[in-house]
């Protein structure tokens, strides 16, 4: 079982190298998808000292839709586990003037995750077996003022998680949601975020890595999250619209 | 934004960043005197410094393994429990460890720091091979015994003040098993401990806690621990066929701070007695898993967090051996007299060692926390008096309150560091909160 490769896509992302050391821990051999993934050179170096695994590097751009199948025919091995971490939170302000700006969010968060996972998805069916994980947000849960170009994007990604669950259920395929809530990365460096309710990278590795285990549907890095989220959607929409959240 | 060492005390608003390649922390040392940041378990003020403190955690990655000498290469912020993950499994060990697992290579090499074994092997610096360390010009130097063998000297114990640690080579030691066999000898008072660590100088661990509150014939009554890296003959059978898996504990930790009055004499003397005829019931052999003997505390996350939100400090020092009987009487005494004991009071007997800067030397080290307060802020430096008093000296990964007189009294070789870190221009761009109060 834990010879099986795992794909990272968005593998330059502090959360995917977190889930990439979490299977790799375990012996899996790791396939790293990156833009520009000669600069993941230390990445998978690190990966094969660490763990005495196989780690390949891959060029995958998720707004290049044409090349996906393309880019599956030349993976070593068609993986197990194909895990998606592409994002771009974007600037709001921008994405509210600039229709160029808000397209490229809305493709990096929406159809880009959707396109590959499709096409992973009748590859598994296929086999009959595999696991997608797709890093979604709580963003997608309820649109927000200050985000909702990502937020709305993330809503479509997690809505189309839900359908490929409910459709491949019945081929042996499995998928995961996974709704971060706040993590220490990257895209959130410059954010002031409150503690209690930001997960570190190596909290979502582990998470990631029971819940493919475990075969669990959506989950949350930190159980906190379900509660704020179960507050924030249930606000009636009268009073929401006056908030600033 | 507020930080501190392990100790949580002292606390300053610092600024903090992390780089996450060569140019930008380059870039990042014209932001003023910067010093390196490890995984911040020094306990005092060591890894802080308000103009720009350098997290180190984005410099983690592991470069090369050699499974037939044991050379393992890697960035300074690959932590001590991730060399353990991956080489355990493999037959390797740490050739020297702190007593948790949660520091970082470049912070185990700026503190020279020093084990158990420490009569037997020396301190971390005798494994390192080379080290990559970034000057004050932003220069990336290889140095070595051989080759900038002062930059290197300097470097180990160095405190980060002389640039920073980039990458280093280390030695693993190889082992047959992740079990430790064990023996627990009770020691009725110090003298009695000083006698089980001077006949047990080839044991490759020793290690004593002491019930630092016993008086009169009692005092200094300790247990004793000596260990040994299981062989696989030592190991019951069913156990040879996986000789790396011990157990995975559930960690316990400590979610929010305990009011400080909890850590007050009454307490802590409970917790001494109890510990002492816990331990003592156990007396004996015992075959115990890696984890367990080097990092008991490490089971508890964030234990800093019972000394309440004052935060505690260490106080360590070493005394020469020929002193070493005198002055623990002396330090012992005055801890009980002022009942402020500790709850974790650790003995250990070094070797013999040559450095510019390193902590350790031939004698008995002595390591006691305390809650921050008026009292045992005093009683602290009586005991730096006494420490003085019988020649010994103090450990700056510990510290967090001493005065510069009291380390230029303890250690001549503290003017020599400062003319060299003056010589190189180390101390205009590296600095500590640490090494302006001791004015290094
Ligand atoms: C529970 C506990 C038990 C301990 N037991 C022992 C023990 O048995 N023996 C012992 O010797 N010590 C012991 N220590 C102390 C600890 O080992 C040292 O303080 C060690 O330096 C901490 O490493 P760190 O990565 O957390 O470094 P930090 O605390 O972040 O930094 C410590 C020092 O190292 C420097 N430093 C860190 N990284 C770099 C770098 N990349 N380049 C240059 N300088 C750097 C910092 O500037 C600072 O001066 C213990 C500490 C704790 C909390
Ligand atoms: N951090 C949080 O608080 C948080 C919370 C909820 C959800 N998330 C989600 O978690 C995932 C990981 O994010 P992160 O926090 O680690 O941030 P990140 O570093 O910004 O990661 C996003 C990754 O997506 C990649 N990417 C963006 N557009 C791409 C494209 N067109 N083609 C290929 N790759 C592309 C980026 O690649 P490059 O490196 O090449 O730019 C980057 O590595 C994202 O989906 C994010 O939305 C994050």
């Amino acid at each position: 079982m834990n010879n099986r490769p795992v794909l990272i896509l968005g593998a330059r992302s502090d959360m995917a190298l977190a889930i990439a050391h979490s299977f790799a821990k375990e012996g899996h051999p790791v396939q790293l998808a990156a833009r520009n993934p000669d600069d993941l050179e230390a990445a998978r170096n690190d990966l094969q000292v660490r763990y005495s695994v196989d780690v390949s590097l891959h060029a995958f751009d998720a707004l290049d839709t044409a090349g996906f199948e393309g880019f599956l025919d030349a993976l070593p091995a068609l993986p197990h586990i194909a895990v998606c971490a592409v994002g771009l939170m974007g600037e709001q302000a921008e994405n509210e003037t600039d229709s160029t700006a808000a397209t490229q969010v809305l493709r990096a968060n929406f159809e880009g995750p959707a396109l590959i996972f499709a096409a992973l998805a009748n590859r598994f069916a296929e086999r009959g077996s595999g696991t997608l994980v797709g890093i979604s947000s709580v963003a997608g849960d309820r649109g927000r003022a200050t985000n909702y170009v990502y937020g709305s994007a993330k809503a479509g990604f997690t809505a189309f998680l839900s359908g490929l669950r409910n459709r491949l259920t019945e081929h042996g395929v499995h998928v995961v949601t996974v709704l971060p809530g706040f993590v220490a990365t990257k895209m959130t460096e410059d954010l002031d975020l409150p503690a209690k309710l930001t997960a570190q990278p190596e909290e979502v590795g582990e998470a990631v890595l029971r819940a493919v285990k475990s075969k669990r549907n959506v989950i949350y890095v930190r159980k906190i999250w379900w509660l704020v989220m179960a507050i924030i959607r249930n606000i009636p929409e009268m009073i929401f619209k006056k908030l600033k959240i | 934004m507020k930080l501190s060492g392990w100790g949580r005390f002292p606390t300053h608003d610092v600024a903090l960043s992390a780089p996450r390649s060569e140019a930008a922390l380059q870039a990042q040392l014209a932001e003023g005197a910067a010093i390196a940041r490890g995984n911040g378990r020094a306990y005092g003020d060591s890894a802080l410094s308000q103009t720009n403190t350098v997290h180190m955690r984005h410099f983690a990655h592991m470069l090369s393994f050699d499974d037939k000498t044991g050379v393992l290469q890697a960035e300074a912020g690959v932590l001590a429990a991730d060399i353990i993950d991956s080489f355990l499994p493999r037959g390797w060990f740490l050739p020297v460890t702190p007593g948790t697992k949660f520091v970082t290579l470049g912070g185990m090499i700026a503190a020279d720091v020093h084990g158990k074994n420490h009569h037997a092997d020396g301190s971390f610096g005798n494994f390192v091979d080379w080290i990559d360390v970034m000057g004050p010009d932003g220069k990336v130097t290889r140095c070595s015994r051989r080759k900038q063998a002062t930059l290197f000297q300097w470097t180990v114990g160095g405190m980060g003040l002389t640039g920073i640690i980039l990458r280093a080579a280390i030695r693993l030691r190889p082992v047959e098993s992740g079990w430790i066999a064990q023996q627990m000898i009770q020691a009725e008072n110090l003298d009695a401990a000083m006698d089980v660590f001077e006949r047990s100088q080839d044991s490759t661990y020793s290690v004593a806690w002491i019930d630092c509150l016993s008086t009169g014939a009692a005092r200094g009554r300790s247990l004793v621990m000596l260990g040994e890296h299981a062989a696989l003959e030592d190991l019951p059978k069913p156990r040879r066929k996986m000789p790396f898996q011990t157990k995975d504990k559930r960690k316990l930790s400590v979610p929010f701070s305990l009011p400080g009055w909890l850590m007050n004499g009454l307490t802590v003397r409970a917790f001494n007695a109890l510990y002492y005829w816990n331990g003592s019931r156990k007396a004996g052999e015992s075959l115990v898993d890696w984890d367990s003997y080097f990092y008991p505390l490490d089971a508890i996350l964030n234990w800093n967090r019972i000394y309440g939100r004052r935060g505690f400090a260490q106080f360590q020092c070493v005394l020469p051996l020929e002193t070493s009987r005198a002055g623990l009487n002396a330090l012992l005494e005055a801890i009980s007299e002022a009942g402020a004991g500790s709850f974790l009071a650790v003995l250990k007997r070094l070797g013999p060692q040559e450095s510019r800067f390193s902590f350790p030397m031939e004698g008995y080290t002595l390591a006691l926390d305390f809650p921050v307060n008026a009292r045992t802020l005093a009683l602290m430096d009586r005991l730096d008096a006494i420490t003085l008093d019988h020649g010994g000296r103090f450990y700056l990964a510990k510290d967090s309150r001493m005065t510069a007189e009291t380390l230029r009294a303890s250690d001549p070789r503290t003017d020599t560091f400062e003319a060299a870190r003056r010589k190189s221009g180390a101390c205009e761009t590296f600095a500590s909160e640490q090494s302006q109060r001791l004015k290094l």
